[in-house]
């Protein structure tokens, strides 16, 4: 088992830092730095000053080696644009963010999980039929217009929910929705089809053959072993939602760090970038490590080995 | 001494109209305590549906039907699904034949032994993991309660069949079926659980029906045996009737099969039954043996041929019955 | 004695199945399967528009007429009695007077283009690297593993948005950077079942002979990575669909006047409250195109699995 978290530990450092260097390299690289800084416009002699103050003419691993080790100590950067700590920056809007994303996935959770329970077990019935039906529906519809949709109904026609903004809990009602829609099919799915396997196994039949009530079979044995996917998948799902939730942010005009990410991407904001992309890989990694942990203490066939 | 159980008229059928299947047509046999019966038959004759239907645990789409089922007096033939429930695991108890795919692979022995247990007498854990440390040493299993915390995939394949036995026996139930355990065991393996059964049948008093396609575990372990093709039984007899003197051509040609040190001759070919089982669709009309039998003749199309009678629990499903002389000697 | 020439029918049992050649019960099942059909047909109905589109629209789409500014669909002649609507322009015009039908023919072209050739780029580098590192396992597999968790651990949004910022934004630009981002599943697949195949006893029998291994790569593993490439093929083509319609949605991607449903959903927004439709075509649009490709993925994923369990 320690041997398990140390690969996978260190497979995940290891990537975290090849994106690092990815990252810093595009925004680097691709990008004059000097230029963006100095703002358009400006002149070559501006622009010369800027690349010598800020240490822009240095190789680049010098730069990058600079660069990491204001990471490491917590100094993300500054903006170009706001001329402020990004690491304030990312404190601001990482809330919003971090509340769309983690409600999202619980609602999602929370429907699809009982939905996909029921389903698996009347299987080609109405309900199964309505369910499968929901997903397919979902995986279709882009996330941008399912929120505009929600928008139009219960904002405009029925005035239940306000329109935009992100001042009140109210606000957060139909962003939360349109994720929750978002990551919801996957995961309807993967229940259904691994308890439908799954109450068709030897083991199921020998839970049967001992006389287990209906409830604890479904629910103790078959559950549990149903679940051990959709961990994964729920990792990768937050992932996706925290770096996803551009469109719904700006569907919405939600201050999360999605927007964050547009507003300094149209504007050639590169630490902001950097830094955002940067924490995007560290989730990602973190959380399918997080994942691999949660399956190995699910599954015992991982973890005694 | 009244039977422990009683199966009259079992019919088992899949699906409707023209696309239905009649798996298990009129099977009948009955069992007394501290009693072995062996059914034997190849893949798709029904005698794995049998044992199922007996549970009630055929997979849905399954309509059974029984004339009458008893068990231990009481009639089962119409029980509710609750009723069923009750009773397996407690009275009645199931082996399969998969020890690899049969455990909950994230869930400990200990637990799974120890569930039914509680489930049936409401007994504490403690209570229950006794009982399943003291089952595991009858099976053979040695290592007390550090057993019960291991996982099913931490044993091999024949510890896990012993703890399948040990968990049917957790309640002491009355009635074992075991649906071909020992076939996806090693050779020395099987001889192991054969002879543990065995034993424990007569330490216990249970009755035991063992499915089974294989003569040599019949002959082991069997004191009645039903033979069973296409959906029937086809005959029925103590083991020694059956193997000394088949009297329904299928046994007979199964029997002629083997292959007999000393008998058959080197450079003989080995028989093979020619033919395959049918399709059980609709009416087969007669006797279903009749497209691979030697002795088959123009009686045995038309009419379905009913069980016949030949002596004390002793009877065969063919019109020739008595008149035809046996291939194969009597088997030492 | 039983002589060959006298069997009776009284030996002969009701019919057996007829037995039917693999390949032709796959394609029978495929055609049976009503959602592939009918994801097939729509598809087939979108792809030929966006094909034919130039000569299918009623208007110029960039014809701006500043006198018929969000015209509402012909629908609303009849249920709202709104004598703007007519058939001149039958899902009506946008806010600059352009005809919102062929606009929307023309952004079926840009999100078929897109797509296509981004799964295309992607398939091959996907399938490539999945067949290698499948099949070769060892530190090759290990490298190639390691660009793919690598790949994974970046949002593709985020990715795609910063590259067509510093490049702009147009349907050559955002076909190119989605392919060269939606790789990573096919790779994941295809090194999945190559690995499995790898391990199949005739793929020993094959190198028994002899084969080399380009031949055991074509001809024995090739035929069986089409169905699961096919299924992955057309969830990454309804990824790219909507990649594409959200770069454009964020202002991103393809560059006005080309129309892009994205775009058209973009400029709706503001229309929210009075002029739904602008909102509502495109949208239904997209879903339709993307239901379309999802029930043909699906219903080929449920068949094949079906033939491989039995």
């Amino acid at each position: 088992m320690a041997g398990y978290i140390l690969r996978r530990g260190s497979v995940a450092v290891a990537v975290t830092i090849v994106v690092s260097i990815l990252t810093f390299l595009f925004t680097n690289v691709a990008v004059d730095p000097a230029i963006s800084m100095a703002g358009e416009g400006a002149r070559q002699e501006h622009i010369e000053l800027v690349r010598v103050q800020y240490g822009f003419d240095q190789p680049l691993y010098v730069q990058y080696g600079h660069w990491l080790e204001n990471w490491l100590s917590g100094d993300f950067g500054t903006s170009f644009r706001q001329r402020r700590p990004v690491v304030d920056m990312l404190q601001e809007r990482f809330p919003v963010t971090a509340t769309l994303a983690f409600s999202a996935l619980a609602l999602a959770l929370l429907i699809s999980i009982p939905l996909g329970i029921l389903a698996a077990l009347r299987p080609n019935s109405w309900l199964d039929r309505i369910t499968l039906s929901i997903a397919v529906v979902g995986m279709a519809m882009p996330s941008f217009w399912m929120g505009m949709l929600l928008i139009y109904v219960f904002s405009i026609t029925m005035r239940w929910l306000p329109i935009s903004g992100g001042s009140t809990p109210m606000h957060y009602v139909l962003p939360v929705i349109t994720l929750a829609y978002y990551v919801l099919p996957p995961i309807v799915r993967l229940v259904r089809s691994g308890m439908i396997d799954i109450l068709r196994s030897d083991y199921i039949r020998t839970a049967r053959a001992k006389g287990l009530r209906r409830h604890t079979i479904i629910l103790k044995h078959a559950l549990r072993n149903a679940l051990v996917p959709v961990v994964a998948l729920g990792a990768v799902q937050l992932g996706h939602l925290l770096g996803g939730s551009i469109v719904v942010e700006s569907v919405f005009s939600l201050s999360g760090v999605g927007l964050l990410a547009w507003e300094a991407i149209r504007a050639g904001d590169l630490p902001v970038i950097q830094a955002i992309l940067v924490i995007m890989a560290v989730i990602y990694v973190g959380l399918t490590l997080l994942s691999d942990l949660l399956n190995a203490a699910i599954d015992p066939r991982i973890r005694v080995s | 001494m009244s039977a422990l159980a009683e199966v009259t008229n079992l019919n088992i059928e899949f699906g409707s109209g023209p696309h239905g299947t009649w798996p298990v047509r009129d099977v009948s046999f009955s069992l007394n305590p501290g009693e072995t019966l062996c059914i034997v038959g190849e893949s798709g004759s029904g005698k794995s549906l049998t044992g199922l239907s007996m549970m009630g645990l055929l997979p849905p789409g399954a309509r059974r039907r029984f004339g009458e089922y008893r068990l231990l007096g009481q009639s089962l033939a119409n029980a509710s699904d609750r009723h069923m429930e009750d009773l397996r695991g407690k009275d009645l108890a199931m082996i399969f034949q998969e020890p690899m795919t049969s455990l909950n692979p994230s869930f400990t022995i200990g637990d799974q032994l120890t569930e039914s247990y509680r489930r049936h007498t409401g007994a504490t854990r403690r209570a229950a993991q006794d009982r399943a440390v003291e089952l595991l040493e009858k099976v053979g299993i040695a290592g007390g309660r550090n057993r019960l915390r291991q996982y099913p995939h931490q044993l091999s394949g024949g510890l896990r069949q012993r703890v399948m036995i040990a968990m049917a026996l957790m309640c002491n139930p009355k009635l074992i079926i075991a649906d071909e355990p020992t076939t996806a065991l090693d050779v020395t393996v099987q001889a192991q659980i054969l002879r543990l059964l065995n034993s424990l049948q007569e330490e216990y008093g249970m009755g035991l029906i063992l499915i089974t396609h294989d003569l040599g575990v019949v002959a082991k372990v069997a004191d009645k045996v039903a033979v069973m093709y296409a959906g029937q039984i086809v005959e029925t007899g103590t083991v020694a009737e059956i193997f000394g003197s088949p009297q329904h051509p299928y046994t007979e040609a199964l029997l002629g099969c083997i292959p007999l040190l000393g008998r058959t001759r080197s450079g003989e070919h080995l028989r093979a039954i020619p033919g395959t089982v049918p399709a059980l669709h609709g009416d087969l009309g007669g006797c279903h043996f009749r497209n691979r039998c030697d002795y088959a003749r123009p009686a045995c199309a038309g009419q379905p041929i009913d069980l016949r009678e030949i002596g004390a629990g002793r009877s065969a499903r063919c019109i020739l019955v008595g008149d035809h002389q046996p291939r194969t000697e009597v088997l030492p | 004695m039983t002589e060959p020439t006298a069997i009776a029918d009284y030996r002969i049992l009701p019919v057996e199945p007829e037995a039917v050649s693999a390949n032709r019960r796959l394609g029978q099942r495929i055609w049976a399967n009503k959602g592939f059909v009918l994801g097939a047909v729509v598809l087939t109905l979108i792809v030929l528009i966006a094909l034919f589109a130039p000569l299918l629209v009623l208007h110029d789409p960039n014809a701006t007429n500043l006198l018929a500014r969000r015209v509402p669909p012909v629908w609303h002649l009849w249920f709202d009695g709104d004598m703007k609507a007519s058939w001149a322009h039958p899902l009506g015009t946008d806010q600059i007077g352009r005809d919102y039908y062929s606009r929307l023919l023309l952004g079926a072209r840009v999100s078929l283009t897109v797509a296509f050739v981004a799964v295309v780029v992607s398939g091959i580098i996907g399938t490539t690297l999945g067949i290698v590192a499948g099949y070769f396992g060892g530190w090759i597999d290990a490298v190639i593993s390691f660009f793919i968790t690598t790949r994974l651990s970046m949002p593709a949004m985020l990715v795609a948005l910063a590259v067509v910022s510093i490049y702009g934004g147009s349907l050559t630009i955002i076909a190119v950077v989605l392919g060269l981002l939606l790789w990573a599943r096919f790779a994941v697949v295809i090194r999945s079942t190559t690995m499995q195949m790898r391990d199949l006893e005739y793929i020993a029998a094959a190198k028994a002979m002899g084969c080399s291994t380009l031949h055991i790569l074509f001809r024995q593993i090739g035929p069986n990575i089409l169905s699961p490439l096919i299924v992955v093929a057309t969830t990454e083509l309804a990824v790219a669909i909507l990649l594409e319609a959200s770069l454009s949605f964020l202002g991103l991607g393809v560059q006005p006047p080309t129309p892009s449903w994205g775009l058209m959903l973009a400029d709706a927004k503001a229309d929210l409250m009075f002029d739904p439709w602008l909102m509502m075509i495109p949208g239904i649009a997209i879903f339709i195109l993307i239901f379309a490709i999802n029930l043909v993925g699906d219903s080929i994923r449920d068949i094949t699995s079906v033939e491989e369990r039995s």
